[in-house]
């Protein structure tokens, strides 16, 4: 075998290259006084996304190295029940607003999403493959392919949403006027689900506390809701 | 450290064995996420719990995960650009509707209970 093609084949390029960008893009948010747009996610998505396409790699190979990293999302997960330890003595003056909220927002997510897809003359697998983008990344692959949508892009969809709240969610809310930190929490990851957590979290603890709780609640509710919506409306 | 890793690893094992046996459609992490903070409630675990630091350590770098799964994003480049408007449209009016419906419902019904 060459040199070019263990390096290739060996999950150390994709995993330092990766880290690489992910470096840079912490590098660049530091240098822009930490700019709203210059989300480190962003930035090592789009250096990793151009030297991919640059090389003309296989993406698949790419994904296959990098398992370690996405493996890591299932203990990072759990680990968000931490700051809701903190913050459980909240909880209970919130079931209510969790409990009309987020079944709520599951219902405009995946409706408008296909409404709006429709209207704007897409087909109705690129419907049924929007539908479910709300929900964290690994609920709506598996969403996806059960509603007979194309589940790869729906993940690259679910990452794009994710970026969007992490980019654009905070200055949104404000426009909003949602100003309390549990709202603020609750309806980011309620739309952009871990990638909205991050920047949830790097706003403030409590924000990032409910943004996970959200998150998960989300996927659930999306689990339920999306067959019920798709049939009234496909 | 380790001790910690443990924890996070154990919930999350039983979070999936759960979702794999009773075909709830959670995701087994989430399921972990809620068994780590009964674990973490019934303790009444401080700051200095194993489990409590290994878990701060985390999320600081939540972005870095989800770089592959982003990047794979490239792979879709032929779909985006014929479908360009219709997914860019439902995509962000979607997201945005859904930020606002929930950020109003919870403000307005937190505030009615307090």
């Amino acid at each position: 075998m060459s040199t070019v093609d263990w390096l290739l084949g060996s999950p150390l390029f994709p995993l330092l290259l990766t880290l690489l960008a992910y470096q840079l893009g912490r590098a660049v948010h530091a240098r822009s006084g930490g700019h709203a747009l210059a989300q480190p996610v962003l930035v090592a998505v789009v250096l990793v996304g151009a030297v991919l396409l640059l090389l003309d790699a296989d993406v698949g190979d790419y994904l296959d190295g990098t398992a370690a990293l996405t493996f890591l999302l299932g203990p990072a997960t759990v680990a968000l029940a931490v700051p809701l330890h903190r913050q459980a003595h909240r909880l209970r003056s919130l079931l209510l607003p969790l409990a009309v909220g987020v079944p709520l927002g599951a219902v405009v997510s995946v409706g408008s999403a296909v409404l709006l897809a429709r209207a704007l003359g897409g087909d109705e697998l690129l419907q049924r493959t929007l539908a479910p983008k709300a929900a964290t990344t690994p609920v709506s692959i598996a969403l996806s392919d059960t509603a007979g949508g194309i589940p790869e892009l729906t993940a690259a969809l679910t990452i794009v949403a994710g970026i969007l709240g992490a980019v654009a969610g905070p200055a949104v809310l404000t426009l909003l006027r949602v100003r309390a930190r549990t709202a603020r929490g609750i309806a980011l990851g309620a739309v952009s689900h871990g990638i909205g957590t991050s920047r949830a979290l790097a706003e403030d603890r409590t924000e990032g506390a409910f943004s996970g709780l959200s998150m998960g609640l989300t996927a659930l509710a999306t689990s339920l809701v999306l067959p019920l919506v798709l049939a009234l409306l496909l | 450290m380790i001790a910690g890793l443990t924890w996070l690893l154990g919930c999350q094992l039983v979070g999936e064995v759960a979702v794999r046996a009773t075909d709830v459609p959670v995701p087994g992490p989430v399921v972990g996420m809620v068994l780590l903070l009964v674990v973490l409630q019934v303790r009444r675990s401080g700051d200095d719990a194993a489990v409590v630091r290994a878990a701060d350590g985390v999320p600081r770098h939540l972005q870095l995960l989800f770089v592959p799964a982003g990047a794979g994003v490239v792979g879709y480049l032929g779909v985006l650009r014929a479908d360009a408007l219709p997914i860019g449209v439902a995509l962000v009016g979607s997201w945005r509707l859904g930020l606002a419906v929930v950020g109003w419902t919870v403000a307005l019904l937190s505030r009615a209970e307090a």
